[in-house]
């Protein structure tokens, strides 16, 4: 029964797995993402695309001479766990954090961070945010620290409308109730009313999340209220539970979605999506076939190599692209030279499109794309048979919508 | 009409898949005492199985041998963890099935990865059994309606007709009488819980591609299956599959009927709004608090009548 | 949850000098700890130890008054984070008005408010849940912890949402003239919590009503013929918890700063049972050191594994078979044996059994490491490595070392721990004889 040597065992033997493997001297980021439990695919998804974008960078020089390299810790999507591995990057002397899964733990980053900052101007940190979309983060939280590497929920919703086809005139509205699904329905709301009035809303819904097991109620209102679109930011089982019902019930209706890209979502929607699934993305991999670019297509073929899933984080290539080179123009990781450095930088992508980190928020603007689920397209999504066609590109420029962010800059 | 006939239906089949769910519970809780939050885990462990099966073998083998396979791993459990944890006490039980919650969760993350699996209603069942005021209603959920309902008489006849039967339904009411008249109380207990098991693998066979297959599947069907069976009452299947359907047509009418608690206030010439914790819980429309319904109705329910609907003895 | 718990070892039975030496020495490494992980070479505290002893310091906090309920009168909750996250919640906007010059509240008290706000929350649900007992009192629980913690999701105004509320904890309000920037100033404010609620809830036990709450446990019929009300004697018992609890919360918020809806979900709940349960209920210091240990397991173990989750699985499954009465249990046990000094005798099979013990781990959290790594970890781009060496996942080399650690340490631990607990036997059987004799 010596439970307690059994733990020291167990202390000692893992410390042995977590041996630091390099001993070269890289340029860490700590990368702070849920690696357990019940939203591990997020993570684990990220970080397979972290694990190939690195080594795409690395190849191009890194920084500095440099080599980047990941971290990893995991932030059981819960704030606290997030905040205590601030803590170790700063232990270790990280300059930079990365994390990209739950608007919430943002907020507590970006507080947490500037709080660091403010307290220990001996050792700061930078906060790159990877995918945390909720638009406040860059409007009336917004920080110094933090830089948004993708687009917030407004770009996408300005997109997701610009994309709505001329036809249609009546849509329904459905969302999880929390931070992000609020968000995204007092936009699209927002964006329906300023670009497309004669668009009618017939109903709206916010729906708890991941409590709703049986959707054909919600399906039942939906089809009573008459409506041809439901415009929707639910991911996981609430988009896929949602859709089977409706597919069911046989619904004749257009899915405007905002995350059914994701990882997972094709094979969970299946033929049920054909000609009707939409999604806002900042990439995914027909892209460079209709645009005719081989770069871009090199860069997808080999993706799909090793792995079985969509690439569509081109945001965080261009993120770690637009960081070696900031990291170069400050001669040094030092987090305030290189957030100075990252004002105002620009980079493209493999396929040549503009991306500009904006100074008066630290938003990125990125190029999106409205797609459609579709049979017969050049890649597949997770061997599914269908894949995404893009229905409208919007790009960065036409993407700057104005800020209320109103940021206070450390003196140095 | 043509809301109330479709919701009506919409929350039977939903009433039923929790009835196979809780009907395990039902006998395993008020039987052994274990409050088995792992029977959610067993009923993902059913879809995951009948994924695997179905993919080589086809929907029907899956059908019946996912269950057993699920049964089977129920005994090993009752024999091998189970029995040797009850003389610890109840919250031993219970941190025991808690610990299986995660090793089951991250095991099933190890074998088959995080994806969500493409378990499909096999194609011989996906078509619109009939149409209803323009909303189809699919074959496949008048196959649920006839596989629980089945169940339902399978358990019935074996309660009622067969010896093991007596036996088990006696020592649901009065465990102590039934070791003292001399039966094998362990031998019972394992049937019981293979059993339960069992329910709980056919309902994630049946309910894995009705709903999804992926590793978080269990979390959310776990408190709810425990309401029921606390709602319907202990020791009674009849409770347990009355109180199933009770919630089944709740959370679907709370989702159809858009009121709030400040749309009951007009009446009495109260308007509310306004931007303050209170203008918040009295504005906040039913179909948002539906699914919290069952958790309020249990709460009441065991505070007024702690046997609950049809139990045969205080929870 | 029809039987009452086991019948316990007396709570309050111990020799007074030599309970105090350890209760001493156990502050005295509480306050020395931060400094062993203090870095000379940049004269910095380690953030992340801090953190992670702070999050033990209000656990310690959290999993002793929640044994208030399940180890002192038998209640089985399920929603004590609720009382939690309602007493981190209120010191959030308590230090927000603070901060903003509306209240004057030196920082040192902050937590108390949030005590009363858990008492205050815990006197509204306890009175309905602490009407029943047993089973239908735990299920009202979980009624109540579902409810609280979905409606904090739903409300902005109080809880924020998903987002949860933030606040600075520099409100520059100190009876001592501390800032509390840095993480070590709030770790000791922390610690003098801790001591202070430690020692309220040991002097609790100690009251006709901590014996009642015994006695209820024990036998409720019993006890309501010598004259106490079982049901008030569990509200007040449930109350009193809660105001722990909220303690709890109020240092938690200081901590981070932010609360969020898991400081009041389900997870948090189950972990306060954990924690008390792995540590041992029928001890009062036992808690504490499930606390401490589910603590380092989560903060710690997760930096180095991702499937630290299944850990935590096979710790409590073991515990709950073999080691029912906790930590704190075996420590309790080697009492009298230690009194008559026969502990010596234990120090061989002790060994023995650690080295079939030690393989079966390591053997153990191979197979675990190598089974995730060749399914989830490969692709993440991870190189598995021991002592700096490369393992490669495809080779039938490193699973047949696991596999035979794992089965010869299963099949040579059964042999040692017979022969263990006939060893074990015999000197509890001497050391009995003996108390007989004396």
């Amino acid at each position: 029964m010596p439970i307690i040597k059994h733990l020291l065992a167990v202390a000692t033997m893992l410390s042995c797995f977590a041996l630091p493997v390099a001993a070269e001297d890289t340029i860490k980021i700590g990368y702070v993402d849920p690696l357990s439990g019940t939203f591990a695919q997020q993570g684990d998804a990220s970080l397979k695309h972290f694990a190939f974008l690195i080594d795409r960078v690395n190849a191009a020089g890194g920084a500095l001479g440099r080599k980047f390299e990941i971290v990893p810790y995991d932030s059981k999507l819960q704030p606290a766990e997030a905040l205590i591995a601030l803590k170790d990057i700063t232990d270790r002397n990280i300059s930079f954090i990365m994390h990209c899964a739950g608007s919430n733990v943002a907020a507590a980053l970006i507080d947490g961070v500037a709080k660091h900052n403010a307290r220990n101007p001996d050792h700061r940190v930078l906060y790159l945010n990877c995918g945390a979309l909720a638009s406040d983060l860059t409007n009336d939280k917004c920080d110094f620290w933090h830089f948004r590497f993708d687009a917030n929920t407004g770009m996408r919703a300005e997109t997701l409308v610009r994309g709505l086809p001329k036809t249609l005139k009546s849509v329904y509205l459905i969302n999880q109730d929390y931070l992000f699904g609020q968000t995204l329905q007092r936009e699209t709301k927002e964006y329906l009313a300023k670009l497309r009035p004669d668009i009618k809303i017939v109903g709206e819904e916010l729906i708890p999340l991941g409590k709703v097991k049986d959707f054909s109620p919600y399906v039942t209102k939906v089809q009573s209220a008459g409506a041809e679109a439901l415009i929707t930011g639910n991911w996981g089982p609430d988009l896929n539970l949602m859709m089977k019902a409706a597919a069911d019930a046989g619904a004749n209706l257009q899915y405007y979605t905002y995350l059914s890209h994701v990882v997972g979502g094709a094979t969970s929607v299946g033929a049920m999506g054909e000609n009707r699934l939409h999604t806002v993305t900042e990439f995914h991999p027909n892209v460079p076939s209709e645009q005719n670019s081989a770069a871009g297509e090199e860069f997808v073929t080999s993706w799909r190599k090793d792995h079985d899933f969509d690439l569509f984080q081109m945001n965080n290539y261009v993120l770690l692209k637009m960081l070696a080179a900031a990291i170069d123009k400050a001669g040094s990781t030092d987090p305030y030279k290189v957030a100075l450095a990252l004002e105002d930088s620009k980079t493209t992508d493999p396929l040549g499109h503009e991306y500009i980190m904006r100074k008066e928020d630290h938003q990125m603007l990125e190029p999106l794309y409205a797609a459609q689920f579709v049979r017969g397209v050049k890649h597949d999504s997770e061997k599914t048979g269908f894949g995404w066609k893009t229905e409208t590109v919007v790009e960065a420029a036409q993407l700057a919508q104005p800020t209320t962010c109103k940021m206070k800059r450390p003196a140095s | 009409m043509e809301i109330v006939v479709g919701s009506l239906l919409n929350g039977l089949v939903y009433g039923m898949l929790l009835f196979m769910l809780a009907s395990g519970l039902t006998l395993i809780f008020s039987m052994m005492g274990v409050l088995n939050f792992a029977h959610a885990s067993i009923y993902m462990l059913g879809a995951y199985f009948a994924y695997e099966i179905s993919r080589w073998a086809g929907f029907v083998p899956a059908l019946i041998l996912a269950p057993i396979l699920c049964g089977a791993i129920g005994a090993a459990i009752e024999i091998w963890g189970l029995r040797r944890v009850h003389h610890n006490g109840h919250i031993a039980e219970l941190l025991f099935t808690f610990g299986l919650v995660f090793i089951i969760q991250r095991g099933l993350q190890m074998i088959w990865g995080m994806l969500p699996m493409p378990y499909r209603v096999p194609p011989a069942l996906d078509f619109a059994l009939f149409t209803m005021y323009g909303a189809n209603f699919p074959a496949y959920r008048g196959f649920m309606l006839l596989v629980s309902a089945g169940m339902l008489l399978a358990i019935y006849l074996l309660l009622k007709k067969t010896r093991i039967g007596l036996i088990i339904q006696a020592a649901l009411t009065h465990p102590n009488m039934v070791s003292a008249l001399g039966h094998n109380v362990p031998v019972v207990f394992t049937t019981v819980f293979a059993g339960g098991c069992l329910l709980a693998g056919l309902a994630g066979v049946i309910g894995g591609n009705y709903l999804t297959t992926e590793s978080s599947m269990a979390d959310a069907m776990g408190p709810i299956v425990f309401v029921v069976v606390v709602f319907g009452g202990l020791g009674s299947l009849g409770g347990c599959f009355v109180a199933s359907i009770i919630m089944g047509m709740i959370q679907t009418f709370a989702v159809v009927f858009d009121y709030t608690l400040g749309d009951l206030l007009v009446p009495l010439g109260v308007s509310v709004g306004g931007d303050n914790l209170l203008g918040e819980i009295l504005t906040v429309p039913m179909a948002r608090i539906g699914p919290l319904l069952p958790y309020a109705m249990m709460i009441l329910m065991l505070l007024f009548r702690p046997r609950g609907l049809l139990g045969t003895r205080d929870t | 949850m029809s039987e009452a718990t086991p019948a316990t070892v007396a709570i309050g039975a111990k020799p007074m000098g030599r309970a105090w030496l350890w209760w001493g020495a156990l502050l005295l490494l509480a306050l020395v700890l931060p400094w062993m992980f203090y870095d000379w070479t940049t004269g910095r505290h380690s953030g992340f130890m801090i953190s992670m002893l702070s999050q033990a310091g209000m656990m310690v906090i959290f999993a002793l008054s929640y044994n208030m309920l399940m180890g002192q009168a038998g209640l089985l909750s399920f929603c004590h984070a609720v009382f939690f996250g309602m007493g981190g919640y209120t010191v959030i906007h308590l230090l927000s008005s603070i901060g903003a010059g509306d209240i004057g509240i030196p920082m040192e008290v902050v937590p108390l408010f949030g005590g009363l706000a858990g008492l205050g929350m815990a006197i509204v649900f306890g009175y309905m849940a602490t009407k029943q007992r047993a089973t239908a009192f735990a299920m009202i629980t979980m009624g109540i912890g579902e409810l609280l913690a979905t409606a904090s999701v739903m409300f902005h105004h109080f809880f924020g949402g998903e987002g949860g509320i933030t606040t600075d904890r520099m409100i520059d309000r100190s009876l001592f003239g501390l800032t509390y920037a840095q993480g070590i100033q709030v770790y000791y404010l922390i610690i003098g919590w801790t001591v202070i609620s430690v020692v309220g809830m040991y002097f609790l036990t100690q009251t006709p009503l901590g014996r009642m709450a015994n006695a209820c446990r024990d036998n409720f019929e019993r006890a309501q013929f010598v004259g106490y009300d079982p049901k008030i004697v569990r509200f007040v018992q449930f109350a009193l918890s809660g105001l722990f609890a909220g303690i709890g919360g109020g240092l938690y918020a200081i901590t981070y700063e932010i609360v969020t809806f898991d400081a009041m979900a389900g997870p948090l709940s189950a972990n306060a049972l954990l924690m008390a349960y792995i540590g041992g209920t029928t001890v009062f210091a036992g808690p504490i050191l499930g606390a401490v240990l589910i603590t380092v397991l989560q903060s710690g173990v997760s930096l180095l594994s991702n499937s630290w989750l299944v850990y935590v699985g096979v710790l409590f499954i073991t515990m709950v078979t073999f080691v029912p009465t906790g930590l704190a249990g075996i420590v309790m046990a080697h009492g009298p044996i230690h009194k008559a000094g026969q502990l010596g005798r234990l120090t061989v099979p002790y060994l023995r059994l650690l080295v079939p013990g030690v393989a079966l781990l390591l053997g153990f959290i191979g197979l675990v490491e190598l089974l995730s790594f060749l399914t989830i970890g490969a692709a993440q781009g991870k190189k598995l490595s021991l002592f700096g060496a490369p393992i490669d996942v495809n080779a039938f080399q490193p699973w047949a070392i696991v596999a035979v650690c794992v089965l010869g340490g299963a099949g040579w631990l059964r042999i040692e721990s017979k022969a263990f607990n006939r060893v074990w036997e015999q000197v509890t059987a001497d050391v009995k004889a003996r108390e007989l004799l004396r």
